[in-house]
């Protein structure tokens, strides 16, 4: 029993960080109806770019912050320079071009970083939390941050402007720009607030899975089953998703012979393919019905 | 009375077909004008190419500006409100939250509160449902949304298309006496397209026929109301 409440503890704070990546693909997908493939480079640079912050000097809180900041500001910058000229063009175009922007920043941060893993450090320490065996003080710190961030996220939808008119766009662009919303903006924004949630997932896995340009593939494959699983049109959903897929992979690993950390990941896909096939919409997400 | 919304000489496409074949109309500040015609006239693409929705050609100006260049939020930003060809209503969000979205770019928060206030007075069907996803409501409730919403912009001018498609007559009567009288107590100016001419010219003061992209009549609701040779042969009715 010690087992298996450890192992479901373990899989809700790496299932923190597969919902924010699951939070961060389905903020650009319902912007954009695409898939961003580039989010986990995305956060992998942002924690490069910490990791770089510390190693000058800067306070653990202090790059955190400002990497949040730097991170928010990459991800309008690209969505400004590389997706908004793409906006009317053919899916594959786009599919195309995240691929492009996957390649290109992980290069880059080989280039400036190398490929050697790196130590990357923890604000909560690693002893056991509260005395408890169970869990760690930086996997509850995980869960924490998240738990923290999606409070944040929700008031900021539920209760300020911007974050109405930011739904609005993302709902009905066409009646959002006839409330005169510029909805072209508030893509960006929801880019912007994509990286720097993705950039949050960086920082707090880091530790667990040490910082090298690959580090986010396997994240970001499981963010994708999260969301996939919650639903891509339901931001609740894909953070629903991203905790039951911290738990399922843990339980699977633990008690399904043979499966090991090998087999995880091929896992998430099954996963994946299994959801799409018998509840397309997924378990949170609408299903897309036209009027004919 | 000066025109404020003046329109001349508008073409519009969509990809290689031309819609429009060189409109041109004006608005008075403060009427009441009816845009009718038959399926496939160009009604609808004339209030799209007013806000910038569809491709155009020709001079456009609103209260002197001209709006070719702007985007669609910045002509409504202008005070220009637009309810569109099946209401837009964004019906994952509650009633209130869709009249919220019609303020979107107010400045002026404190009033926003009031003029809420006053739609439910206007509309008191909408108070009642106020926290309820604007997709639950009835087609009537969702038009009275859309006009509310539209009327939240506190708009010089409104654009309607519309507004009777798939309503109860007894509904429709409703709605078009309360645009009657936002019209005459807001003194928002307003342009209404419509297949329901008979109804359209009842509530009108200015009229244009549109046929095929061009303007083929225009004047008073009331001589157009009248004339049997124009009901018959662009009304029919």
């Amino acid at each position: 029993m010690e087992l298996f409440t450890n192992q479901v503890l373990a899989g809700i704070a790496t299932g923190a960080i597969y919902a924010c990546m699951a939070l961060a693909v389905v903020m650009i997908y319902q912007a954009i109806d695409h898939l961003n493939f580039a989010q986990g480079e995305m956060a992998m640079f942002s924690t490069f770019m910490s990791w770089q912050m510390m190693q000058w000097g800067v306070p653990y809180w202090g790059a955190f912050i400002l990497t949040l900041a730097l991170s928010f500001i990459g991800g309008i910058a690209i969505e400004r320079l590389l997706f908004k000229p793409l906006a009317k063009a053919p899916v594959l175009t786009n599919v195309a071009g995240f691929i492009a922007l996957y390649a290109i920043v992980n290069s880059v941060a080989g280039l400036i970083w190398d490929f050697t893993i790196k130590q990357y450090p923890t604000p909560f320490g690693s002893s056991p939390f509260l005395g408890s065996q169970l869990i760690s003080t930086h996997q509850a710190g995980m869960i924490g941050i998240t738990l923290l961030m999606l409070v944040l996220l929700f008031v900021f939808f539920r209760f300020t402007r911007v974050g109405l008119a930011m739904r609005a766009a993302a709902s009905l662009p066409e009646s959002a720009r006839l409330v005169g919303i510029n909805t072209s903006w508030m893509i960006a924004l929801g880019w912007g607030m994509a990286a720097a949630i993705g950039s949050v997932a960086g920082m707090m896995i880091a530790p667990v899975v040490f910082l090298e340009p690959n580090m986010m593939l396997g994240v970001l494959i499981y963010g994708f089953a999260a969301a996939v699983l919650g639903g891509l049109t339901s931001p609740f959903g894909a953070v629903m998703g991203g905790f039951l897929v911290g738990i399922f992979e843990n339980l699977v690993g633990t008690y399904i012979p043979g499966v090991g950390n090998e087999l995880k990941l091929p896992i998430a896909l099954a996963l994946i393919i299994t959801v799409l096939v018998v509840k397309p919409a997924g378990l949170f997400g609408r299903p897309i019905v036209k009027r004919v | 009375m000066t025109a404020m919304l003046n329109v001349r000489d508008l073409r519009a496409y969509y990809g290689q077909v031309q819609a429009l074949h060189g409109l041109s109309f004006a608005l008075n500040e403060g009427s009441l004008t009816t845009l009718l015609g038959a399926n496939g006239a160009g009604k609808t693409t004339t209030l799209r190419a007013i806000c910038n929705m569809v491709r155009s050609t020709g001079a456009i100006e609103f209260e002197g500006k001209p709006l070719s260049g702007r985007s669609t939020e910045n002509v409504v930003r202008l005070g220009i409100a637009h309810v569109p060809q099946g209401r837009g209503t964004f019906t994952t969000m509650t009633v209130e939250e869709n009249l919220q979205l019609g303020a979107i770019t107010r400045t002026d928060k404190k009033n926003i509160v009031s003029d809420i206030e006053r739609m439910y007075a206007h509309f008191p069907v909408l108070k009642e449902r106020h926290t309820q996803q604007a997709g639950t409501l009835s087609g009537g409730e969702q038009q009275m949304l859309a006009v509310a919403r539209a009327l939240m912009l506190r708009p010089r001018l409104m654009l309607l298309d519309e507004p009777s498609f798939g309503l109860a007559p007894l509904i429709v009567r409703d709605l078009f006496k309360i645009l009657g009288k936002i019209n005459r107590e807001d003194k928002v100016t307003i342009l209404v397209v419509e297949q329901n001419a008979q109804l359209a010219l009842e509530l009108a003061d200015q009229a244009y026929v549109i046929e095929t992209g061009r303007i083929v009549m225009s004047g008073d609701a009331k001589d157009i109301a009248t004339n049997e040779d124009v009901r018959k042969s662009y009304l029919g009715y």
